[in-house]
């Protein structure tokens, strides 16, 4: 997404015209934002897939059902009501109701908050799939323990009380905007604020019951390197359609968000390597997704060469924060605080960096002689941190006040899938008898509680 | 010299291999196996189609041990198995007739005592 002082200073350039040229309609661009929505959505069964790999068997679907559920109640949301808080209306903290339940929002490239040369449906769309992988992020903190229900009405509610104030601030023309904080396709708004969303959950849910006594150890390696895949292909909709145009702004976001995540795949097996003498799988995946979060701020306001830098350098910390973690007491289970929120904020602060105004032409970085810019970057992460953290923790009391968000410990020794879903990722069907159809069941209605077996 | 079979539910196998190293019982074999034994039902769902599991997933242990091992290896057994829900698995001790180390040929106690 493009920093909305856009319109504003090419205003600027403009000099004395009075009005600000209003965008035409563009068949390629509606074109490639039609592929582009397509694409981010593939994401979440993505990540679906690569947080199902690293959870043991007998939580898989549970794992997987988090992102798939998304695609549900966060789509639903944010097309009642997430949309119009966060991307409408002048004000700086909060959209207004206009767009309730989609009204307003037609089928011409005019009324939207920002000028587009898309339909304003395709663009209320396309927002909304960042929205449904935002809150999907944040499950991998809280995996193989955290009730279904409860879940469900977090993430739900997350969205529009997390998620829709900080896209408001960055993307809305919100005070971190006006403040000259420039966050191309989501650094801030997705990565940051899921992460740290991810590591209040987990302190608020507390540890899963073999945390730090029994190894707990990722069950199908290859799936996560399917949603790895999946992950960096849908990301090519994520930051190159960010450009909301088919435009050299998309192709340098698109040659960025390969160029980036394979220098952090370089460097990250070089530290594996030297440290302790292999490379991993499990390693590798995480690499792409680090090298991805890292470049979406900066995706198309940095030159190719500076994105290679970008991935290389952000290898660093979220591997040693990883190495950190896997020691410390916190169950951010798969590590989406390592991987996003400690990838966001050096992607953040990179940007204002690496950015240059000959290859954005909208403002430079350190390198173009702008070291303020860097603090600026740095201060709209420390706000998208203290927002996230403050609220997410707030709406997990409230939604525990609700209903109870841990699963028992029996539960969870038997597996979420069966307790939670009463199905199984893997099962033969030995041994199963036939019930008949789901309807003749109500008199013994299935008690999904553990100790089961 | 007996050899010690046990039943018991998946989730516990970590305790229970914890509680046997802490009672110095090296050798073992384990394998997944399915069974029923009284256990509560448990209904799943897949589209439509409920049915009734009446297999659970269970680990089998089996231990040959000398005469003097018995006992502290079925008391960590019980240890780490136990939840006091139905489904926790059972314990048999048999005799055993002979044992042989095949990397040495030694026999019988020698054969299930481990190499220190």
């Amino acid at each position: 997404m493009n920093n909305l002082r856009l319109p504003f200073f090419l205003l600027a350039l403009l000099g004395s015209l009075a009005l600000a040229e209003e965008l035409e309609f563009s068949a390629a661009d509606t074109a490639w934002m039609l592929v582009a929505t397509g694409l981010v959505l593939l994401m979440t069964p993505g990540l679906a897939f690569f947080y199902g790999g690293l959870v043991r068997s007998k939580n898989v679907l549970n794992t997987m059902m988090m992102c798939f559920s998304a695609l549900g109640f966060v789509a639903v949301a944010w097309a009642l009501l997430g949309y119009t808080l966060a991307l409408s209306g002048e004000g700086n903290f909060i959209g207004d109701l206009r767009y309730i339940f989609l009204s307003n929002v037609g089928l011409e490239n005019k009324g939207a908050i920002a000028d587009i040369s898309i339909p304003h449906m395709l663009w209320m769309i396309f927002q909304g799939t960042f929205a449904i992988i935002t809150a999907a992020l944040v499950s991998g903190a809280v995996v193989e323990r955290m009730r279904f229900p409860a879940f469900l009405l977090f993430i739900t509610l997350w969205s529009l009380l997390v998620y829709a104030p900080i896209a408001k601030w960055v993307w809305g023309g919100g005070f971190l905007a006006d403040l000259g904080a420039w966050d191309f396709a989501g650094g801030t708004v997705v990565h940051i604020n899921a992460g740290i969303a991810a590591v209040v959950a987990a302190l608020v849910l507390g540890v899963r019951k073999d945390f730090g006594r029994q190894a707990i150890l990722p069950h199908n390696v290859p799936l996560v390197l399917l949603g790895a895949a999946l992950l960096w292909f849908g990301w090519f909709g994520f930051n190159a359609g960010s450009a909301w145009t088919a435009s050299a702004t998309a192709g340098l976001a698109l040659t960025n968000t390969i160029l980036a995540p394979a220098a952090t795949i370089v460097v990250w097996s070089l530290i594996d390597l030297i440290r302790t003498g292999r490379v991993t799988a499990v390693g590798l995946a995480t690499a792409i997704v680090v090298g991805l979060v890292v470049i979406t701020p900066a995706a198309a306001f940095v030159a190719p060469v500076y994105a290679l830098v970008m991935g290389a350098l952000g290898a660093f910390p979220s591997y040693y924060v990883l190495l950190w973690r896997a020691r410390s007491s916190l169950d951010d289970s798969l590590d989406v605080f390592a991987a996003h929120g400690v990838a966001g904020i050096t992607g953040a602060v990179l940007t204002g960096v690496f950015a240059q105004e000959s290859v954005n032409g909208l403002f430079n970085g350190l390198i173009g002689g702008n070291p303020a810019q860097v603090l600026i970057q740095a201060f709209a992460a420390l706000i998208a941190v203290l927002y996230s953290g403050a609220a997410t923790f707030a709406l997990l009391k409230l939604v525990g006040a609700i209903t109870p968000l841990k699963a028992a410990a029996k539960e969870e020794g038997v597996g979420m899938d069966i307790t939670q879903h009463g199905e199984e990722a893997y099962t033969s069907g030995e041994g199963a008898i036939l019930l008949g159809s789901e309807g003749a069941v109500p008199a013994t209605k299935p008690r999904p509680v553990g100790g089961t077996d | 010299m007996k050899l010690i079979v046990a039943i018991i539910r998946s989730e516990k196998l970590n305790d229970v291999l914890e509680a046997l190293f802490k009672a110095d019982v090296r050798g073992l074999t384990i394998s997944r196996v399915q069974g029923h034994g009284g256990e509560t039902e448990r209904v799943e769902t897949y589209r439509g189609t409920t049915v009734k599991m009446e297999l659970s997933e269970k680990v089998r242990l089996e231990i040959g041990v000398s005469d003097h091992f018995v006992e502290p290896t079925v008391q960590a057994i019980l240890a780490g198995a136990r939840t006091g829900e139905v489904g926790d698995g059972k314990i048999f001790v048999l005799p055993l007739e002979k044992v042989y180390r095949i990397r040495t040929g030694e026999q019988d106690t020698a054969a299930v005592t481990p190499v220190s």
